[in-house]
């Protein structure tokens, strides 16, 4: 059994790898160069699915949240804390990508634009959610608890999301650029090269998920030792 | 019903004989953010125009950040002499402890931002009691004492409580600080209430969802 599930990591590891690398070749070498943004339009072959994999690790860290409640089993409960930090990463990923785009084509880092703001607020909540797993001893509270944090972040995403619209209506986002020239993206080429990179960094994704899963088995297993060790009268049991 | 309603009035009146007696929640908001208004108003120097720029970001942020300090206050009430595990052992529903629980809050909370707006008017010449701002203070110190109630209880055992709770808090509330931003911005600038009504509305529905939610998650918070 555990063999073969090191088989199908290794197995996921190598198509991870080789769907990176065909992703790479299309957005750094197949696609042509946009004529509205220039060169700079290709960091969105890295934004836009560093962006669809952070929203998919939040989905998931909320329905193994709710399984974790419902269920009381602890894999629901690393489940979710794997996606958490994977999806945390990318977040950060999708942030700062985002913001190198926009210096050139907005020609501001930052604006009160609806998706960036809840982009940014969610990353926080997650960020805090992390935290409070750092901070509080391992456990069945600790389980339970964070699960609760990441149900409200995720009941908060659509009113925040709501909310940044709305904010966003009486500030208009600063497009100076010829951002506006929206049919050049849906170019054959660049749908084509979103796609596959979406499908690389989905890949990625579950490729970094499952290392981290079994990373965080070690660690359980590492606790459970220690504790035995500690008290050798419960070992027996 | 008679029965519940009496257990809710109970608890709040624990809350509020409390804070009667020692007075540090209220105390705690109302200086704080007394404190962050007048640095700004001297940092600012706000004159007709950058008032109303300036002013109701400047109010609303106060507001929360002293929330949050005030809730850390609060918390703990609770750790001392295990007074939460004492409120554990009463034979009484758990989302009822929420909601007397959050009463009471909301009251510090209230009375706290009557008085933290008559410094704001003071300091920067805007007058803010208006009816839609009244209103959306009030939606606000619903979804604070909400929200602030179920995450004070949940991180009150952890090292760094005074860290997490800001972090937990801060970008859960985003969309009631945006609403009550936006409805003092609009309300100080003269324009009608139906500029004020996506927000309030908005403010409106984050509480129906975030009360109802914390009562319902309140019980696996305290489930021991």
């Amino acid at each position: 059994m555990g063999f073969l599930k090191i088989r199908a990591q290794t197995a996921l590891h190598v198509a991870t790898l080789v769907a990176m690398a065909f992703a790479l070749w299309m957005m750094f070498v197949w696609v042509p160069t946009d004529i509205n943004q220039g060169v700079v339009q290709r960091i969105l072959y890295i934004h836009v699915p560093v962006a669809w994999v952070s929203m998919v690790a939040i989905v998931g860290v909320a329905v193994a949240s709710v399984m974790y409640l419902i269920t009381k089993r602890e894999n629901w409960d690393r489940l979710a804390a794997s996606m958490a930090e994977v999806g945390v990463v990318f977040g950060a990923i999708m942030l700062i990508s985002g913001m190198v785009w926009a210096k050139p084509v907005w020609e501001v880092w930052w604006t009160g634009e609806a998706k960036l703001t809840t982009a940014l607020i969610l990353f926080f909540i997650y960020v805090a959610y992390l935290m409070f797993r750092a901070y509080f001893p391992p456990g069945d509270q600790r389980m339970r608890l964070s699960a609760i944090i990441a149900i409200i972040g995720a009941i908060d995403t659509p009113i925040i999301y709501y909310a940044s619209v709305l904010w966003q209506e009486a500030h208009p986002p600063l497009i100076v650029g010829p951002i506006a020239e929206e049919e050049n993206l849906v170019a054959a080429q660049i749908g084509l090269t979103l796609l596959v990179s979406v499908i690389a960094f989905s890949f990625l994704f579950f490729s970094l998920l499952v290392t981290r899963l079994s990373l965080a088995k070690i660690e359980h297993d590492h606790e459970v030792l220690k504790y035995r060790i500690i008290n050798p009268e419960m070992s027996a049991s | 019903m008679t029965a519940s309603l009496s257990i809710i009035w109970a608890l709040t009146l624990k809350e509020l004989r409390i804070e009667s007696r020692n007075r540090d929640v209220a105390v705690a908001i109302v200086m704080f953010a007394s404190l962050v208004i007048a640095i700004f108003a001297i940092a600012i120097e706000p004159n007709a125009r950058t008032a109303l720029e300036t002013g109701p970001g400047v109010l609303w942020a106060a507001i929360t950040f002293a929330g949050v300090v005030g809730m850390t206050r609060a918390t703990s009430h609770e750790l001392e002499n295990d007074a939460v595990g004492a409120l554990m052992l009463a034979p009484v529903s758990r989302d009822l402890v929420f909601i007397g629980k959050s009463l009471g809050s909301f009251v510090f909370l209230t009375i706290a931002m009557l008085i933290v707006f008559v410094v704001f008017t003071f300091m920067f010449n805007l007058s803010i009691f208006r009816a839609e701002i009244l209103l959306v203070a009030l939606l606000a110190a619903i979804g604070f004492a909400s929200v602030g109630t179920l995450f004070s209880s949940l991180i009150f055992r952890v090292r760094a409580r005074e860290v997490l709770l800001p972090m937990l808090f801060l970008p859960t509330v985003a969309p009631l600080l945006f609403s009550a931003i936006r409805v003092t911005s609009v309300s100080v600038a003269g324009d009608t209430w139906s500029a004020s009504l996506p927000w309030i509305q908005l403010a409106v529905v984050y509480d129906v969802v975030f009360v109802t939610a914390s009562a319902l998650l309140f019980g696996y918070v305290l489930d021991d």
